[in-house]
């Protein structure tokens, strides 16, 4: 019989141990908040532009992590949603509203304001997500191209229809390298 | 390190990996003595030609320059000012295709040249022992001098550099094919060079220097071994001949067994290198007081009749060159600038001379070969024993060709030089150097797109934060503010009074409201009887409306009608009613078409104030354009009238109502004044208008008129106004 209680009071004890230790850990360790949603949000484009029906990229990407679909950026296209795809580890879709036609690779435009044109109303600058567009009321605006993402969400409020989308101009540093090669032969 | 130094004074030549021996053919280009090319007539000067970033303009159109003077203007690290290259005239600062094998267009400064090839006044240096590091590393920067082996790397960048340097190597070896540039250079300059490298030497403080010469180059050799008599501190050192000795990484462990860490630059190990051509570039700047406007380029191949070495000023077209030289163009046609092994096509003939062109290359098709089709890989291995930088070419092909750019970077992707010795060995003739160069581009991409998405990222985040406190910082203020306004009515009685007065006042308004309806209830006999009315009204109501719909096709005579409609005195109120309602709606829609009238007469009008530049006379202008405003406020206020009377049947119906329930005589008058002044309202908004729409027209006819400015702002202003209308309609009318 006794061997019977101290066997109880032993476990009993071990248990207080771990479970006082365990609680420890927990404060100690605690992960303020879910890594699978930083690393989502870091495969993301950040145009924050609400094309997948999210308020910004970190909304989308805890949907992700809830267990939303993977297909709905396009500023990202293919590359993005493989991306996310291996880290889901769910099948690669194609993305929403191009199901039919063949995947392209997104161009990467950014806003440019007819500067002439602009009447100063703000409301490209109250929409803007990253602060990229500077100006004032009854002054002309500017988008600081560098800081631009090409989210179009400036394009709608403007009430003169001022802000153009253009793609990106490729620069000798930027461009991509095409097959075509020197040959050198023993003649 | 004393023993290291000891042993490369030894003669000790240590060994790099792999390097191949393609066909030199440097003797199409290396009896001549280096020559001078007649002066083109347009010089393409390109603001930038060097690793970095493009200094600032100086000059603008219509400038005249002399030979030497400054194009641009170093404001920041890693930029390099141009110089014209010549005497003449700026006449066009565009875009223009650059040396580089992308055949991308940037700014070019284009100088027509005069012939006379005036020099600034030079600022030569007797003895340079006498400026401080600094001055002379200021006159390098000044003189645009950049390394002219190929990079055109900043020269001055490496002689910022304060680590200490034990071996500073002078590259003489020109391992490509087809170049001789630097060979021709040490035959004939070698006092001038060794005069460059005794600056560098001056600067870095060296323990030795080694001229590293290619032993294919024997007359070199000697050239440079009789200069550097008597030099103890130099050693003119021939190496084996291989591709690519010539590589920065690979002379330095050729010469000193040494390998640069990946990541590394070679000063991280005690080593500097410098271009033979730069050291007399060098020489040039800070003896002659010559900045860098001018240098050797070979010409060769065999499509061209004068093969050979030229001093070519920097800007000067490659088909000026081409055409001096006796070029007659293969078919189909294929340039190269640079050698056969790292060089690029050339797209287009147009392109310039920049700090990089050491050779224009224009093999025959029987020389060089175009590329075959690319067969698949066979793990031969044959690249791997070729590569100079110990990597494994065909696992990087591998990766690079699926796009698993990780994977490449694992397979140190970032260390390839490009040397090209992998293709060259490929017995698949896999473009292998190709596919790294694509793959390094989209990495490089891939990062800046990273790091561009983090800053988003970051001022996505900022503006949240800033937004949240704006709107805390207004509710508090609303909440104190609330709680002032609270505080002062305590304070004084008088005000709740005047509150309670207020309230009182309304109140009584609205038992007065009440007793009137009730009169007119009264005046209809009994609630009932007046709801039934009402309905039957409602339904006249919506007939005068379909006659109204029926009526638009015609609205000239609708109008007429309605007026007829209404002037025969009303004997039965809801004759009135229906009348007044038809009128209303033919109304709204004469001022919706107003509306729409105004809105092409605006779109008319940017069109013509832009053209016109405000070629308006003045009062004219003033008149048309009070004109514009009155009726543009009008369509606005018709449009919304149009809205509303669409929208609020109901509405109409009960002032149909009550307009019947008023038997009043008076009243009656009233409402058809008001109806007749609003008709002339939307009449004269409809001529206002048309007239608006030919003034305009008018206004473009009359353009030939002086222009006003303030006219011209206001049209803009106007024309940006009008657009945000016509914009904000049709935004209603969709919805």
């Amino acid at each position: 019989m006794s061997i019977l209680i101290y066997a109880l009071i032993a476990i009993g004890v071990l248990a207080v141990i771990f479970g006082a230790l365990l609680g420890y850990a927990q404060i100690r360790f605690k992960v303020e908040s879910d890594p699978l949603v930083e690393q989502i949000d870091e495969v993301l484009p950040q145009t924050q532009c609400g094309q997948c029906g999210y308020p910004g990229c970190r909304p989308y990407a805890e949907a992700i992590a809830n267990g939303d679909d993977i297909n709905k950026c396009p500023p990202g296209g293919d590359a993005t949603i493989k991306k996310l795809a291996d880290m889901m580890g769910v099948e690669v879709k194609p993305l929403v509203g191009s199901e039919d036609n063949t995947q392209q690779e997104p161009i990467k435009k950014v806003a440019y304001i007819r500067e002439d044109e602009c009447i100063g109303c703000t409301k490209c600058i109250q929409a803007c997500p990253v602060d990229a567009i500077v100006g004032a009321a009854k002054h002309m605006h500017t988008v600081i191209i560098d800081e631009c993402t090409g989210c179009d969400l400036c394009v709608e409020p403007c009430p003169v229809d001022c802000i153009d989308m253009l793609p990106i101009e490729t620069k000798p540093e930027t461009w991509r390298w095409q097959m075509n090669s020197i040959p050198v032969k023993n003649l | 390190m004393e023993s290291l130094i000891e042993k490369i004074k030894s003669g000790y030549l240590w060994d790099f990996p792999g390097g191949v021996h393609p066909p030199e053919r440097k003797e199409l280009s290396n009896y001549q003595t280096i020559s001078h090319l007649a002066l083109p007539e347009k010089l393409y000067v390109t603001v930038k030609q060097h690793i970095g970033q493009a200094a600032h303009l100086l000059v603008k159109v219509g400038d005249k320059v002399k030979a030497g003077q400054a194009l641009s203007q170093v404001q920041g690290p890693m930029e390099l000012p141009v110089h014209a290259p010549s005497s003449g005239e700026v006449v066009e600062i565009k875009s223009h295709p650059i040396a580089h094998a992308s055949g991308l267009e940037t700014e070019t400064i284009v100088i027509q040249t005069d012939g006379l090839d005036n020099w600034i006044d030079k600022q030569p240096v007797a003895n340079y022992l006498e400026l401080s590091k600094v001055e002379i590393v200021d006159k390098l920067k000044a003189a645009g001098i950049a390394g002219l082996g190929g990079a055109a790397f900043p020269t001055y960048v490496k002689h910022n550099n304060s680590q200490p340097v034990d071996v500073l190597i002078i590259n003489g070896v020109e391992c490509e094919p087809y170049i001789t540039a630097d060979d021709r250079l040490m035959q004939e300059y070698a006092a001038e060079i060794i005069c460059g490298i005794e600056i560098f030497t001056h600067l870095l403080k060296p323990k030795m220097v080694v001229i590293a010469i290619e032993n294919n180059k024997p007359a070199a050799i000697a050239a440079m071994e009789q200069a550097c008599e008597g030099k103890t501190q130099f050693i003119v050192r021939a190496i084996p001949t291989k591709y690519p000795a010539g590589g920065e990484k690979q002379l330095i462990q050729v010469i000193t067994g040494k390998e640069v860490p990946s990541g590394g630059i070679p000063s991280d190990i005690g080593v500097v290198t410098q271009n033979v051509g730069t050291a007399y570039a060098a020489y040039k700047a800070i003896v002659h007081g010559e900045p860098l406007i001018e240098r050797v380029v070979t010409v060769t191949g065999e499509q061209v009749s004068q093969p050979g070495n030229y001093w070519i000023k920097l800007g000067t077209p490659v088909e000026f060159i081409l055409a001096q030289t006796g070029y007659q163009a293969a078919k189909p046609e294929h340039l190269i600038m640079g050698g056969p092994m790292m060089g690029f096509n050339i797209p287009n003939k147009q392109v310039p001379v920049s700090k990089i062109t050491n050779c224009i290359l224009a093999p025959s098709n029987q020389e060089l070969p175009l590329p075959e089709d690319e067969q698949n890989c066979i793990r031969c291995g044959y690249c791997v024993d070729a590569c100079p930088a110990n990597l494994l070419p065909q696992q990087l092909y591998w990766h690079t060709k699926a796009k698993e750019h990780d994977k490449a970077q694992e397979y140190k992707l970032a260390d390839c030089i490009e040397c090209g010795a992998c293709a060259y060995v490929c017995p698949s003739e896999i473009p292998l150097v190709q596919y790294y160069r694509i793959a390094k581009a989209e990495i490089k991409a891939e990062r800046i797109e990273h790091e561009k998405a983090e800053k988003a990222k970051e001022r996505f985040n900022a503006r949240n934060e800033r937004l949240e406190k704006e709107k805390q910082a207004r509710l508090d203020k609303h909440k104190q503010a609330a709680e002032a306004r609270k505080a002062a009515m305590e304070k004084d009685q008088g005000a709740k009074d005047k509150v309670a007065e207020a309230l009182a006042r309304v109140q009584a308004k609205k038992q007065q409201a009440a007793s009137g309806d009730n009169s007119k209830a009264d005046n209809s006999k009994s609630d009932t009887k007046s709801a039934a009315q009402a309905a039957i009204e409602r339904a006249k109501a919506r007939k005068a409306a379909q006659e109204a719909e029926k009526a638009q096709a015609t609205n000239a005579e609708q109008t007429a009608s309605a007026e007829q409609a209404e002037a025969p005195p009303a004997a039965e109120n809801d004759a009135k009613a229906k009348a007044k309602a038809a009128i209303e709606r033919a109304k709204a829609r004469k001022a919706a078409k107003a509306a729409e009238k105004a809105q092409t007469a605006d779109t008319e009008q940017t069109a013509s104030a832009e053209q016109s530049e405000a070629a308006i006379p003045a009062e004219n202008d003033a008149k048309a354009k009070a004109k514009a405003a009155i009726e543009r406020a009008k369509a606005r206020k018709a449009a919304q009238a149009a809205e509303k009377a669409q929208a609020t049947d109901t509405e109409q119906t009960a002032s149909a109502e009550q307009a019947e329930a008023v038997p009043a005589a008076e009243n009656d008058a009233k409402a058809k004044a008001k109806a007749a002044i609003e008709r002339a309202k939307a009449r004269k908004a409809a001529q206002a208008a048309e007239k608006l729409a030919q003034e305009s027209t008018e206004q473009t006819e009359t353009s030939s008129q002086p222009a006003n400015e303030q006219s011209d702002k206001d049209a803009r202003i106007k024309a940006a106004i009008a657009k945000a209308k016509a914009k904000r309609k049709q935004l209603g009318e969709d919805q």
